[in-house]
């Protein structure tokens, strides 16, 4: 494989089997969060499971932090590189008729993603391992012992209108990101099907309902706390 | 038709360049593009003035030559034409037409609208080519039986004429959809597999090395190409690399 990974076409294929890691969890994260909607009990089980279980948090978390990083630096070292493949910009360019302001903008939806991405490991992620790491409290209990602490830490963070609002713009931007890049990906990958008729309605399928079930989720626990 | 004309002027290869407004009048709607720029140019002779440099040669849309990014789209706003086929009744009487050069790095401005397309060239001398001896007792071409889908896929990517609209509309400068037809034209018929391997290696090094960017596939090519080449070939190129580099560890 020498030389693959640095080639140009190499390089998409390495994005594209990090977009596809992406797409695969956002799904299993949804999912748990779907949850919180109609039994909290059942939201405590699973975020007690994902936050403790020694095969997710030292098996899967390492890879998922690795496919972000990867997937955002990746975007960045390759939205470089074709910038400078055209050094000097056309006067009148009408990109809006040979293709998608989506496709044209993956940089931008995937900045404001990023961002997102900060906001949410300061918010989430960050006391998730204070709490379990540095104090060493593995119980998944509140304060005063009486049930799981997940779902009570939920609903707080959904108070604030400002975080539900800049949470409901960055999945809109995810839901742009999606509709440009699932069918992207497996075009990068060389495979065919991804410019089937089917295959691009479950791409549309797929960026339109996961950003919204986490939007919905988010509006959710906003407005009934 | 009376138009007014926005075109990038530049002297030489390392001349910076600029915008400049030119007038005509009386352009016949079946005038092809390259008529009217003929139109101008007579106009600039005639007062003295130094005519436009633009590329062209068939005048009939099979050889690539002709280039041309008129406003904001590779050979116009026609589909499935090269500029040298773009009619003038694509235009009202009274509009301005922004008339720019190809722009990317790998295709640098040699004057005024004419740019350095020998990228391409090299692109080519580095794969795009079947090593046979003619050396008299040349099989009969029929002896290789080939499937019809395999033959007209292949003709259809062997119609790429190479005129590098697919990189001129590609927001990368990516010449993927160029490389992807010529590594397919071959790799899809039996006396190209035997260097399908070394062919889509060296070609896809030398694009990397002229310095063209990266497929999104933002799909621009596909659409402004004359010649209705295919993103297919691109996902074919793709597959076709993983498979030369799996052989060669
Ligand atoms: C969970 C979050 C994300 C998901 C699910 C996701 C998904 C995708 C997918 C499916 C692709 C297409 C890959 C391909 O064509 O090979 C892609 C491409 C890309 N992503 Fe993301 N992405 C995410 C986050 C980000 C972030 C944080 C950035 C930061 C800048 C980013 C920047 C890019 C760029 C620049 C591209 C390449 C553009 C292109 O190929 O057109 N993405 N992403
Ligand atoms: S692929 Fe199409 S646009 Fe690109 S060089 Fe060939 S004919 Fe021109
Ligand atoms: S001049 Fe030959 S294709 Fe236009």
């Amino acid at each position: 494989m020498s030389g693959y990974f640095t080639s140009s076409i190499g390089r998409k294929f390495a994005m594209a089997l990090s977009a596809f890691f992406l797409i695969i969890f956002l799904v299993i994260h949804l999912a748990v969060n779907i949850t919180s909607v109609f039994s909290a009990d059942l939201f405590n089980e699973l975020s007690h499971f994902m936050g403790t279980n020694p095969l997710i948090q030292f098996g899967l978390q390492p890879v998922l932090i690795f496919g972000v990083v990867f997937h955002f630096v990746m975007g960045f070292v390759l939205e470089q590189k074709n910038k400078a493949a055209r050094n000097i910009k056309y006067v009148r360019n009408n990109g809006a008729a040979n293709s998608s302001w989506m496709s044209r903008n993956m940089v931008y939806s995937g900045l404001v993603i990023l961002a997102f991405l900060i906001l949410h490991f300061i918010d989430f992620w960050i006391p998730e391992l204070n709490t379990k790491y540095v104090q060493g409290d593995m119980s998944g209990l509140l304060a005063d012992g009486e049930g799981f602490r997940y779902f009570e830490e939920l609903q707080h963070k959904f108070v604030s209108p400002i975080r539900v609002g800049a949470y409901v713009v960055a999945f809109i931007l995810l839901a742009l990101h999606l509709l440009h890049g699932f069918t992207s990906a497996f075009q990068s990958v060389g495979a065919t099907m991804g410019r089937t008729k089917a295959m691009k309605n479950i791409g549309k399928a797929y960026s339109i309902l996961i950003p919204l079930g986490f939007i919905v989720v988010a509006l959710f626990h906003h407005f009934n706390h | 038709m009376n138009l007014t004309l926005k075109i990038w002027r530049q002297k030489g290869p390392q001349d910076k360049g600029k915008m400049v407004d030119y007038k005509v009048s009386d352009i016949s709607e079946h005038m092809s593009f390259l008529e009217m720029m003929d139109v101008l140019n007579e106009q600039l002779v005639n007062s003295g003035e130094e005519p436009i440099a633009f590329d062209h040669d068939c005048r009939e849309g099979i050889c690539g030559m002709c280039s041309l990014h008129i406003n904001g789209e590779a050979h116009g706003p026609d589909r499935g034409i090269t500029t040298c086929q773009l009619h003038m009744r694509m235009f009202k009487d009274g509009d301005t037409i922004t008339i720019e050069p190809w722009r990317a790095k790998a295709f640098p401005v040699i004057k005024d609208l004419v740019v350095d397309r020998t990228a391409f060239e090299r692109i080519q001398q580095a794969g795009g080519y079947i090593s046979v001896n003619t050396s008299g007792n040349t099989q009969d071409a029929n002896a290789t039986p080939i499937s019809k889908h395999a033959a007209d896929e292949a003709m259809d990517a062997a119609a790429c004429i190479g005129c590098g609209a697919c990189v001129a509309s590609c927001k990368n400068s990516s010449a993927m959809l160029f490389v992807g037809a010529k590594v397919s034209q071959f790799a899809l018929l039996p006396q190209g597999k035997v260097e399908a391997a070394d062919r889509v290696r060296n070609m896809v090094a030398q694009m990397d090395l002229e310095g063209f960017g990266n497929c999104t596939n933002t799909g621009a090519c596909e659409v402004e190409c004359p010649k209705g080449i295919t993103l297919e070939n691109i996902a074919r190129m793709n597959r076709e690399l993983f498979k030369a580099s799996l052989l060669k560890f």
